[in-house]
């Protein structure tokens, strides 16, 4: 290692953790109590106060309607969202024009999905025709899919007459890359899949996924959300040509979510929603629409969130991408080998921590994840509990639900302890053990 | 361990009702099925009447869930048989407002036999769906039963 390419971020430690965690005013709460355990971020991570503070600045110094207008205000609030649409750009290694704001991820897949759908029923003129399916046509996903990455396909395979294949995963919950080898293949047309997987915590080998895909002359789709959050993420150098990600997981607000395309690939994709703001010329038998990303922006635009999530990547940016995964493979590994040293815990994903994120799902035998949150909120510990919005892959476990604990930069191994302290008492106050 | 509140929650006989489940084990000869899920948690049910009459003979069910899914349905279980079927709306809507009472309770709960047990989930919004999920299940057959 040569001394350039040393971090320039300190590493993470525990008193660097409560020193940041200052910043997150929800985290500062007791709940039934106990001081507030917040191991719930892949669900939905807390804000610090920087962010909060960028949206109510907006909302106080130049809030107006984006694209529109040519009054001071607006031209500021057009500024500001453009501004923060070239900082997600570069947090993720990607152009501006290639980044469109949606809702949140869900949106943006459905936005792919139906834009796929609008092509396949004829719109988008010639240079939609790469992305028109017809019957005999697959879409292929995997078994590890949350179903925001699952049903959109689904009903797009139906809309289309096109085949939905799904890729299998090994019982160790990794995925199964001989069985993607024999799926992805001649009649591929997209292949979508997780990067970091919201309940067994697997990274999938997105070189190989895209490879695969690139090789049949698939596009590959990447569902971004556990990753963009938690790793540092360089969808230029992965080589996708889609992927998605959402502000609410990584410390913005709600009501923000990104869409990431290929430019070219944007630029040929039919829109999903259609309205204001996303045409040039509109007469009463044909309307022409605006480039990428504008095309995808119908209607009143989330303003406030968009900065607000470039305000989280500069807070996340300034931590250091690099210490925060590193941090959060500690805090992995902990949960992990702690977990997998209680009687009767069975843990859903692989019981090493390479190739994992910082989260785990466990199944508690003879308690119900839903008694098993219900027993950890008494102490204080937010949890995530149920199918996690992944029936397939809790179907391929043999549970219907489970409990998941997920860490993010303002967990400390302290956390980590009380909820394993927790989980060691569960069983024998249902009376399981 | 458990605080008092979760102790409320999770009283002795919940836990034995989860566990012994009366009533578990579908029966042939229903008058009605419902088939009820909770999609938060992918907690399921299935619900059948058995009747002599206009009386419930028997409560016959399987699912699987969480202790309080569980517990509730093998009390409703124990609560409607031998009752006639033109008093359990009444019960079902007591038992309804007992949940929905955030933790106050019902002026009269003896209509509900040993499932006011469960008025401790009435603390706890997000379990409430656990506890009717038997009930609306019984509900919808009584819904094919007036049909």
């Amino acid at each position: 290692m040569s001394a350039v390419s040393a971090p320039t971020v300190p590493a993470m430690t525990n008193e660097r953790v409560l020193r940041l965690k200052e910043d997150f005013p929800a985290l500062r709460q007791q709940v039934n109590g106990h001081d507030l355990v917040y191991l719930d971020s892949g669900a939905t991570s807390q804000n610090p106060r920087q962010v909060l503070d960028a949206e109510r600045d907006f909302y106080e110094s130049r809030n107006a309607a984006v694209h529109r207008g040519a009054h001071t205000l607006a031209a500021l609030a057009t500024e500001s969202f453009e501004d923060a649409r070239r900082t997600v750009a570069e947090f993720v290694g990607v152009r501006e024009n290639e980044i469109v704001w949606t809702s949140n991820a869900t949106e943006g897949i459905n936005l792919v999905a139906y834009g796929i759908s609008n092509a396949s029923a004829g719109r988008g003129g010639a240079e939609a025709d790469r992305l028109r399916l017809a019957p005999g046509d697959e879409i292929v996903v995997t078994e590890g899919e949350h179903h925001a990455n699952f049903v959109p396909w689904q009903e797009l395979a139906l809309r289309t007459g096109a085949t939905l294949r799904v890729v299998g995963l090994r019982d160790d919950g990794t995925l199964d890359l001989d069985d993607a080898r024999r799926v992805i293949g001649a009649r591929t047309r997209v292949v979508a899949f997780t990067h970091v997987s919201n309940v067994t915590a697997v990274i999938n080998p997105v070189d190989d996924l895209v490879a695969l895909a690139h090789a049949v002359g698939a596009l590959a789709v990447l569902d971004a959300c556990q990753s963009a959050p938690h790793l540092p993420l360089d969808l230029r150098a992965l080589d996708v040509d889609f992927a998605v990600f959402s502000g609410h997981k990584m410390l913005a607000p709600t009501g923000i979510g990104v869409l990431y395309g290929r430019a070219e690939l944007l630029d040929s994709l039919p829109p999903f929603l259609t309205g204001g703001s996303m045409i040039t010329t509109v007469t009463a038998d044909r309307t022409d629409y605006l480039p990428a990303p504008q095309r995808f922006e119908a209607g009143t635009q989330r303003v406030s969130q968009a900065i607000a999530l470039a305000a989280a990547v500069g807070y996340l940016r300034d931590v250091g991408m690099d210490a925060v995964a590193a941090w959060e493979h500690t805090l992995g590994e902990r949960l992990l080998s702690g977990l997998l040293e209680v009687d009767g815990v069975r843990v859903l994903g692989p019981s090493t921590a390479e190739h994992r994120s910082g989260l785990v799902s466990f199944d508690v035998e003879g308690v119900h994840a839903h008694d098993v949150g219900q027993y950890l909120d008494d102490l204080g510990i937010a949890v995530r509990v149920g199918h996690h919005c992944a029936q397939p892959l809790h179907r391929r476990f043999g549970v219907t639900a489970s409990t998941r604990a997920s860490t993010y930069l303002y967990n400390t191994t302290d956390d980590v302890d009380v909820l394993l302290d927790g989980v060691r008492g569960i069983r024998s106050f249902f009376g399981a053990a | 361990m458990g605080s008092s509140e979760l102790q409320r929650l999770y009283q002795q006989v919940i836990l034995d009702h989860s566990r012994e489940r009366h009533g578990f084990g579908l029966k042939d000869g229903a008058a009605a099925e419902s088939h009820q899920v909770n999609p938060t948690c992918g907690d399921q049910l299935t619900l059948r009447v058995h009747l002599d009459g206009d009386t419930v003979r028997e409560l016959s069910w399987e699912g699987e869930g969480c202790s309080i899914s569980m517990a509730s349905a093998s009390l409703l279980a124990d609560l409607a048989r031998g009752i006639a079927v033109a008093e359990l709306p009444a019960r079902i809507e007591l038992f309804r407002e007992l949940m929905h009472s955030r933790g106050a309770g019902v002026a009269d709960d003896e209509p509900l036999g040993d499932a006011a047990v469960l008025e401790g989930v009435s603390k706890y919004v997000a379990r409430v769906k656990c506890a009717m999920l038997a009930w609306v299940a019984l509900e919808h057959d009584l819904a094919q039963l007036a049909r």
